[in-house]
């Protein structure tokens, strides 16, 4: 299966330590009718439930979310998994929330939200993971990279901690190895193609 | 990696209704699924079959995968301005003004939020005013939330959730500890019965002050979380509190216009009418 950049239906994007100021670089650079949701699974702290939807939707001329449960996906929206759930997608494209076990010791888990949005959107998936200090994610792009999405990691050179990006590159091959400027290049390319 | 299909997840939920009369056709697929290659994992079963002939096979084996499938991960003082919010703003103002509640905890998984509530009605003095009711579909569950004891590990983030709350108390003070493991003290748990209670088919057996019923709806679809959500309602008294979880939202709910939202941030909701 040759996985495409052609027809993206959503976007999701996983990163743990390193990877908030470039998040809010890439929100910052879109237009405000971007119309592709982008879904966020981020490792954040997990009793502090506020600051973090704020501190990334300064910047953004989106605002950000945090679904709940049962959320159904919206074209222009950006969805960040809630402090201390998991965040699948369903097939119905509506949100699942769950306090499952740690995966990686993170909830919400990478891994989670990127299997399961590539078994919704497979090859209509962008799935692009981000720096962080851990391997959560790794196994998520591989079901990703399998089910035809398009996978792209963030250089481990651009990376301020590259233990998540190598993880994922020595478990799959992936599309793309990018730095932050090309991943919010490819981004707004989906925007301009539309 | 094998995929697990739709189909293979409809047998499975069809074998465990009919030879069980346990009805998970309406549970969130997602989770499901994903518990369904975690038992596998866990078991090292290889085929979606193999699981079913076992279901097919020995109840024995149904009971551990009950155990497994539903989702037993849980806190004391999960969210604690949640417990801020219900202790000053619901609890404290009804006791004041009554000699009795009832409280029920719906899907109460190992008892941690059961414990959660007997200590904060105890460190408020009310606990011997409250009878407490905890239920869930897991025996083996209930089993364990009985044995109020917990791991040192655990304690840990218990421990720090109830410092939220109250700075200068220590949490570990309620229980005892031995090898590593903490029990919570006897007289903390008075009041308090455990129940075998299936949310999908069983009704509200009686009728409550307080319901809590936190990230235990998430696990259904939006069809099954409208009923529950009824029995719930039905086992409220005019005027009872109902407490979800954070995320949780009760807008496709039928019964929604029968509550008052009192904190919207913490999802406690008042039932206004019958």
């Amino acid at each position: 299966m040759k996985n495409s950049i052609k027809n993206i239906e959503a976007i999701v994007i996983g990163g743990s330590a390193g990877s908030f100021p470039i998040i809010c670089a890439i929100l910052e650079a879109l237009p405000h009718d971007f119309n592709i949701p982008i879904l966020l699974s981020l490792h954040r702290l997990k009793n502090i439930r506020h600051g973090f939807k704020e501190a990334l939707s300064i910047k953004s001329k989106n605002k950000v979310l945090e679904p709940s449960d049962k959320h159904k996906i919206k074209q222009n929206e950006i969805l960040l998994a809630p402090s201390n759930y998991h965040m699948y997608i369903e097939l119905n494209k509506s949100i699942s929330l769950s306090t499952e076990e740690v995966i990686n010791n993170s909830r919400p888990s990478i891994d989670l939200t990127f299997d399961s949005a590539s078994y919704v959107y497979k090859s209509k998936l962008l799935a692009i993971l981000l720096s962080g200090a851990n391997k959560d994610g790794a196994l998520g792009m591989y079901n990703a990279h399998k089910r035809g999405s398009y996978t792209i990691v963030q250089d481990p050179l651009d990376c301020t901690i590259d233990t998540m990006t190598k993880s994922a590159l020595s478990l799959t091959e992936v599309n793309e190895i990018l730095n932050v400027n090309e991943i919010k290049q490819l981004i707004l390319s989906l925007y301009k193609g539309k | 990696m094998t995929e697990i299909e739709l189909k293979d997840i409809k047998k499975i939920t069809d074998v465990i209704n009919s030879r069980y009369g346990i009805d998970f056709g309406n549970y969130a697929l997602s989770s499901f699924k994903r518990r369904i290659k975690r038992i596998m994992d866990l078991q090292n079963i290889k085929s979606v079959d193999s699981i079913i002939n076992n279901l097919e096979t020995s109840t024995l084996y149904f009971k551990e995968f009950l155990s497994e499938i539903t989702v037993n991960v849980t806190e004391m003082f999960r969210d604690p301005t949640f417990w801020l919010a219900l202790r000053d703003d619901i609890l404290i103002p009804l006791l004041n003004n009554r000699d009795e509640i009832r409280i029920w905890h719906a899907g109460c998984s190992s008892g941690e939020e059961v414990y959660s509530m007997a200590i904060l009605l105890n460190v408020i003095g009310k606990q011997n005013k409250v009878t407490i009711y905890a239920s869930d579909i897991d025996e083996k569950i209930i089993n364990k939330a009985k044995n109020k004891t917990y791991s040192n590990k655990n304690m840990e983030l218990n421990a720090s959730n109830f410092n939220e709350i109250y700075p200068d108390d220590n949490l570990l003070n309620y229980f005892q500890e031995k090898d590593e493991k903490f029990t919570l003290k006897e007289e903390f748990t008075q009041n308090i019965t455990f129940k075998k209670h299936n949310l999908v088919s069983d009704d509200a057996f009686s009728k409550f002050d307080i319901i809590l019923c936190r990230n235990v709806l998430i696990y259904f679809n939006q069809q099954l979380q409208n009923n529950v959500l009824k029995k719930l309602t039905s086992g409220l008294f005019k005027g009872g509190v109902l407490c979800i979880g954070s995320k949780e939202s009760l807008i496709w709910c039928e019964d929604i216009n029968q509550y008052q939202e009192i904190n919207r941030e913490e999802k406690i909701f008042r039932k206004i009418q019958d």
